[in-house]
């Protein structure tokens, strides 16, 4: 589904992503982890199309087409979710207007008819429930005094709703309670398919206690320097990063 | 500032002392510090003295003629009784008749033209306009629509609004142009809110880019009053909008909200005075700008807090959004404080559409040109959701996405 090849990118002069491989297949959770300043977020933007980073080296497949030459919109037509780390406030804009815009974008691009008022409102009301979502906060602008929490959860829920087929979480689980933590991982967990791949971004092994990846990788100044089954994000929560190269932790 | 009652009670005194106000002041030029960026030189050079077209009027069309309640309709400066509905409940209708039978005596009474020389040439001028008397502790469930079109030349409408103690109502000036002729209105509206009285104001000012619209709203509050102002500009070549609000009672509340959108070579320029008279009145001020191509926005917002208005509170802000380089707004914000146990506060704002969060949209699957015209138009939200009457809230947020798709690209 995924395949990123030897990719590079910087910001400005600064090198961040110095070679990253990976393959994420249909159906596979990845973890991805590593210290703050390893390029993991990037990564995730970069994916997502962020204009700040510039794609020095390298290449990403998604479904055998050219990730990296398609905008950021395209790429969500085509069925990849960024869950961002700190969502973004939009004022003046309800949630439901803006995800029924989202969602009928995707469908439009894939040929769908585009989805009525009275649809849209029954499929929005199913996810809610099934993610015990607050319904009040639909009626809002989004995320606009919305918690930290509350920020977290309405990324997971737009998920649901545009039901993407790469899944990308960025730090989701950083700065949640413990309920809130639940609520998110139940939600990662429900959007689990063999159809649907998910690559979770994180500092700490948390929110992998409830949501069990197939595979974690450990990032590092920029590369992968290693990949493992479930067990070595245990091995890093008992270890940490400190075994990492001692520069690298620093930077 | 302060109601000053003008020493000469007869209209015909009046206009003469305006006409001759007039003669002393002429049009302001920019060397007059409230003119400094508005410029009307080059505006009444194309004016000259051509009159309004004959053509019969197609008001069908226009989405502000029929709010589907009571309206007033005036023709250049002249009311047309036949496209106009009598409001239940309320005694209104043209200024000129009820000032021919002796009434309507507080005409001039709160509009000042010693310093004002629109309000001189308005004062003498003027031919007609609306005269409402909303009775005291009478309660209007429609609002009251009041209509100018121009079709061409100048015309000066003049409005006296009169809300008695305990009464509610919402009132509405639109202002439209039809034809293709230059044209210029210079109108001025002095309403009197009553004291406890809780009064809602609103003007849509859509003239053509031929026009040359100025217009005065001088509000004289009671005590415990409440008056809101709704002051849409999104048409003329150059418009300026005044509005002087005097809270004159004790307890007063006033609102003033402001939305205008400029694009092309338009000037919209918003002078507004609150002038805060005596204790515990509280006043605030939103104004919002969208300006594209080579616009030109102005605002200037003038509090002045008298000796007598202790526990004063004014929040003022001013934010702009630029969709082009050639864009430009000057915010001028000033104050002018009194008593010592107040509370003023100001802001103004000026930016772009936020970047992050135009990439949020797109990372969603919302297109480029789609997500920047999403938050443009959410950017006017603040302004349209505190408007009361629905019908106006719904046409023009579709008049304002239907002009804000083609900009900014």
């Amino acid at each position: 589904m995924l395949e990123i090849r030897n990719l590079q990118a910087r910001v400005q002069d600064k090198e961040i992503l110095k070679g990253i491989d990976l393959k994420v297949n249909a159906g596979e959770v990845h973890a991805i982890m590593g210290p703050n300043g390893s390029g993991k977020s990037t990564l995730a933007q970069v994916l997502a199309g962020r204009e700040v980073y510039e794609v020095t080296g390298g290449g990403v497949l998604f479904d055998g087409k050219d990730l990296l030459a398609m905008k950021p919109e395209d790429r969500a037509r085509e069925g990849i979710f960024l869950a961002f780390q700190y969502p973004v406030e939009i004022p003046g804009v309800s949630n439901m207007y803006f995800l029924r815009t989202a969602l009928n974008a995707r469908r439009k691009y894939q040929g769908l008819e585009e989805l009525d008022a009275m649809d849209f409102l029954q499929l929005v009301k199913e996810k809610a429930a099934l993610l015990g979502l607050n319904e009040a906060l639909l009626a809002r602008p989004v995320n606009e005094g919305f918690s930290g929490g509350e920020k977290k959860r309405n990324e997971i829920f737009q998920m649901a709703v545009l039901d993407p087929r790469l899944c990308i979480l960025d730090e989701t689980d950083s700065g949640l309670d413990i309920d809130a933590l639940k609520a998110v991982a139940n939600g990662i967990n429900v959007m689990r398919s063999p159809e649907r791949g998910i690559v979770i971004v994180t500092h700490y092994q948390r929110l992998l206690g409830y949501v069990v990846p197939d595979f974690v990788h450990v990032m590092s100044n920029g590369r992968i320097v290693r990949s493992g089954g479930k067990e070595l994000a245990l091995e890093l929560e008992q270890q940490g990063y400190a075994w990492l190269e001692p520069e690298a932790v620093r930077a | 500032m302060t109601a000053a009652v003008l020493p000469i009670h007869e209209l015909r005194d009046l206009r003469q002392a305006a006409k001759e106000r007039f003669d002393v002041l002429g049009f302001p030029t920019t060397k007059n510090e409230d003119w400094k960026f508005t410029n009307l030189a080059p505006f009444l050079k194309t004016l000259g003295a051509q009159a309004g077209s004959a053509e019969p009027l197609n008001l069908a069309a226009q989405p502000f003629a029929d709010l589907r309640c009571p309206r007033l309709v005036f023709v250049n400066g002249r009311f047309a009784p036949e496209l106009s509905s009598a409001p239940a409940g309320v005694k209104a209708g043209s200024l000129r008749e009820a000032l021919d039978s002796g009434g309507a005596g507080q005409v001039g009474r709160y509009a000042d033209f010693e310093k004002n020389a629109l309000v001189a040439l308005n004062t003498a001028e003027f031919e007609d306009g609306a005269l409402v008397e909303i009775g005291n502790g009478c309660v209007l469930d429609s609002p009251i629509h009041l209509l100018f079109v121009s079709t061409g030349g100048a015309a000066y409408p003049r409005n006296l609004i009169l809300a008695g103690r305990d009464s509610q109502a919402t009132v509405i000036e639109t202002y439209l142009g039809l034809g293709e002729q230059p044209n210029f209105t210079c109108a001025v509206t002095e309403l009197v809110a009553g004291d406890g009285s809780v009064i809602s104001h609103l003007k849509l000012q859509d003239e053509s880019t031929r026009a040359l619209h100025w217009g005065m709203l001088r509000v004289e509050q009671g005590a415990s009053s409440n008056f809101t102002s709704h002051n849409i500009a999104l048409g003329a070549g150059l418009a300026r909008n005044e509005i002087a609000a005097v809270l004159a009672g004790e307890g007063a509340e006033c609102t003033l909200k402001g939305l205008y959108l400029a694009t092309g070579r338009q000037h919209i320029d918003n002078y507004t005075t609150l002038d805060h008279a005596r204790e515990h009145s509280t006043s605030h001020e939103l104004y919002k700008g969208i300006l594209d191509g080579d616009s030109h926005g102005v605002f200037h917002g003038r509090i002045i807090v008298r000796p007598e208005a202790q526990k004063t509170d004014a929040i003022q802000r001013n934010k702009n959004l630029l969709l082009s380089r050639g864009a430009v707004i000057n915010t001028k914000p000033q104050l002018e404080i009194y008593a010592d146990d107040v509370r003023c506060t100001h802001g103004a704002t000026v930016g772009q559409v936020d970047q992050e969060a135009v990439f949020y949209l797109r990372s969603r699957g919302i297109g480029l040109a789609e997500a920047r015209s999403l938050l443009t138009v959410a950017f006017t939200g603040e302004i349209l959701e505190g408007i009361p009457v629905e019908v106006i809230r719904s046409r023009l947020a579709t008049a304002i996405s239907a002009r804000l798709s083609g900009l900014g690209s």
